[in-house]
């Protein structure tokens, strides 16, 4: 999606019109951009927007092209009028005259345009409040639910339902409709994600617009006629692409559902906290729903600079190893025997703190993964200064979609280059740590989120090291050797931030409570840091970070205040 | 403000007058009719809008009513209710249109005060503040009533409308499988 200038490229897009919404004075661009970014000319509904006044609306979203199909954003208007000689009627009183559009075969009734599609004018007057346009938001929510089920309570959309909300706000109390309802199909299986309830649709088309211009896979289209028109997929083709999801994030109504969250909670009970999602570099910024320490569900959260208003299947549905039973949760050493002992974190990160303070220059390695955030590496960097420590991370690719999906499946390479705990090309200093192990150069190992038996350091390899040292969340063969096993988070638990493949630097917050004894890595490591190099100066997340941001370059003037919501980017 | 005190009269300070005050009310209830019920083998009427304890019910063809919208937990003061949705493996609802139905459904009668906000929100008339008043039990946990208890104890309602029974119909009628 490139930004394509518009055929008159001279015009400043900076030029302003003035009209006038519920007879207060705004004064909108001439031209905004569209879905695409391509600057168009300015309609009634941004237009009433930028003036603060809501106008109700369906099928309109401001990343899909405009359909102005479900009506729901009709307001009466009215133009300036002009005389015969082509120069505006004034008042008395020297104004301009404003006609209220009227139908042409009666003027005494208003006509109403779709405030999605329709362009401004100078000196237009929009009546978003007044009583004939909202006898026209009344007949369209009338309309809209002739042949609505009306089965909130088993609806999972019941809580952030667009038809719920504008009825309430806009609609009638009560409804005239006496007839037998349209029957259309329920529960229909689209895709192996999706579940489509065909009576609660309202026919707006943003699936079908997002799956056809955005994801790229003309997979969705209504058939039949009138009262019986339902939405479907291509006979014989699931729908199921990689974007599938964003479709039930869209559907202004309970029509499409997420087969993930189907019946597992109601929204009205869900924490919202925000956050970015970890499965691939893009470092979509996600909105994480929890309820009592459970994860719920992610849902995209907007972010023109990374993510606009969407992500991928594949990012959404990777959290449910968070509340895994055999999350690591104690912290423990190996004793003599080979056994076990659950060990506290003072007296572990002490002896810890010792054996690295009186490891011989060069005798240490330090793998982390790329899934840490910027201040846990900052740490291990500094660390790793500290003991001339060689340093790695495990590089992991994939395949790269169109969209938003990025082949590299670390959501913190950047951080890790940035920050300074990777010097090479990650992956490219493997060969020559497992080599210094073999020659016993390299006695003590820091292993932090990966299993490195995976990747060219086999267990006997390990099993001959004088330390190991391992934080990890879920079990492996790595944690199974380790000398000392720090329990760590994952990135719903702990707060933080990552630096994504084009550098944007971003906040995680945290959205559910550690199990057990783990902690975040980075309070862990400040005290590691502290006990080895002396140095301290920081008790919080915001501490690091400013810390962070005053020894590394890249970072340099970063407040964590100012990374906002949304992130900062920084050059790469 | 200042009270008097006006020293006490001859026959205030002979306190026998106030003593035999006492005892005429007394012989006079002693021949009156008896009201002091011997509870428990004697037990109140309840009256018909009493709030009692809170159960789910059946309706008239045996189906679980509750379709586990969580209204109710959402509603309730005290935070007594706990309802587990069903997700998409749990069991099918009783009437397949209505396409859900709690999977466990608790309620801590330590915690619920009574106040018949469940009853109250409840979309599908499928909770109700019964006559139940005396809940007892050996231990706390005895005391979290599940699905399956209140079910038992909260019976049948005579459903007037069934609307998903009728929805059903229509939908049938229309060629469209519920």
């Amino acid at each position: 999606m490139t930004t394509v200038l518009e055929s008159k490229p001279a015009s400043p897009p900076v030029e302003k019109i003035k009209i006038k919404v519920d007879g207060r004075e705004a004064e909108v661009p001439r031209l905004m951009p569209d879905w695409q970014g391509k600057l168009v000319p300015t309609t009634m509904l941004q237009a009433c927007q930028i003036a603060g006044v809501e106008v109700p609306h369906y099928c309109y979203h401001p990343k899909l092209p405009v359909a102005g199909n479900c009506r729901m954003c009709l307001v009466e208007f009215g133009l300036p009028a002009i005389g015969p000689d082509r120069k505006p009627i004034l008042n008395e009183d020297g104004t301009p005259k404003i006609i209220r559009q009227a139908l042409p075969y009666d003027p005494n009734l208003p006509r109403g345009a779709i405030a999605c599609a329709t362009p401004i004018s100078p000196g237009m007057e929009i009546y978003a409040s007044s009583p004939a346009t909202k006898q026209m938001r009344e007949a369209i929510l009338e309309s809209l639910l002739i042949n609505h089920p009306l089965d909130c309570p088993i609806c999972d959309q019941a809580g952030e339902c667009k038809l719920q909300q504008y009825s309430v706000e806009y609609g009638q109390s009560e409804s005239r409709f006496a007839e037998e309802k349209v029957h259309k199909p329920k529960r229909v299986d689209l895709g192996p994600r999706i579940v489509l309830d065909d009576e609660r649709c309202i026919l707006c088309t943003r699936c079908i617009r997002f799956s056809k211009d955005i994801a790229g896979d003309d997979a969705l289209g209504i058939a039949s006629r009138g009262s019986h028109n339902f939405l479907t997929n291509y006979p014989g083709k699931a729908f199921d692409n990689n974007y599938t999801l964003n479709t039930v994030d869209i559907c202004p109504v309970g029509a499409l559902t997420s087969k993930d969250f189907r019946f597992q909670m109601r929204v009205w009970f869900l924490k919202e906290t925000k956050s970015l999602c970890t499965s691939c570099g893009t470092g979509c910024n996600i909105v994480i729903g929890s309820r009592e320490e459970k994860v719920y569900r992610y849902t995209p959260r907007e972010n023109d600079a990374v993510n606009a208003c969407w992500m991928c299947d594949y990012g959404r549905l990777n959290y449910k190893w968070i509340d895994r039973a055999d999350r690591l949760k104690e912290v423990r050493k190996q004793k003599t025997d080979g056994g076990r002992e659950p060990i506290a974190w003072t007296s572990a990160l002490k002896e810890i703190s010792e054996k690295l303070r009186t490891a011989a220059p060069g005798s240490v390695a330090i793998i982390a993964s790329a899934r840490q955030t910027n201040e846990e590496l900052y740490l291990l960097a500094k660390l790793a200064k500290r003991l001339g420590a060689r340093t790695d991370s495990v590089p992991r690719r994939g395949e790269a979609d169109k969209l938003l999906f990025h082949a590299d499946r670390n959501p913190n390479s950047t951080g890790a280059r940035l920050t300074g705990f990777l010097s090479a090309e990650m992956g490219s200093n493997f060969n020559q740590i497992a080599d210094a192990i073999r020659t016993r150069t390299i006695r003590t190992l820091l292993v932090f989120g990966e299993d490195v038996t995976k990747h060219g350091l086999s267990a006997a390899l390990l099993k001959g090291l004088d330390a190991l040292i391992v934080s990890d969340i879920l079990p492996s063969p790595t944690v199974e050797l380790a000398h000392y096993l720090l329990p760590g988070c994952a990135h719903a638990e702990k707060r933080g931030t990552f630096t994504n493949v084009k550098g944007r630097v971003q906040k995680l917050m945290k959205a559910v409570e550690p199990p057990g004894d783990a902690r975040p890595e980075w309070e862990f490591l400040h005290e590691l840091v502290f006990n080895v190099t002396g140095q301290n100066g920081f008790v919080s997340i915001e501490g690091l970070f400013h810390q962070m941001a005053k020894d590394v370059p890249a970072l340099a003037g970063l407040t964590w205040a100012a990374l906002g919501d949304t992130g900062v980017t920084v050059a790469i | 403000m200042i009270v008097k005190r006006s020293p006490l009269t001859f026959w205030e300070r002979l306190y026998l007058p106030a003593i035999l005050g006492g005892f005429k009310v007394t012989l006079r209830h002693f021949f009156k009719k008896k009201v002091t019920m011997q509870y428990p083998e004697e037990k109140w009427t309840v009256p018909p809008d009493y709030r009692g304890a809170p159960y789910l019910v059946r309706d008239q063809e045996g189906n679980t009513k509750c379709v586990s919208c969580q209204l109710c937990e959402f509603v309730c003061p005290p935070k007594a209710i706990k309802i587990t949705p069903p997700g998409l493996s749990g069991p099918p609802a009783d009437r397949s249109n209505a396409e859900k139905m709690p999977l466990e459904f608790e309620i801590n009668m330590l915690r619920c005060i009574f106040c018949g906000y469940c009853q109250e929100v409840c979309p599908e008339e499928a909770i109700f503040l019964m006559k139940d008043y005396s809940l007892t039990g050996t231990s706390r946990a005895e005391m979290i009533y599940n699905k399956e208890k209140l079910l038992a104890l909260g019976g049948t309602h005579n459903d007037r409308i069934q609307k998903w029974k009728w929805k059903a119909e229509e939908a049938k009628a229309q060629g469209v499988a519920p």
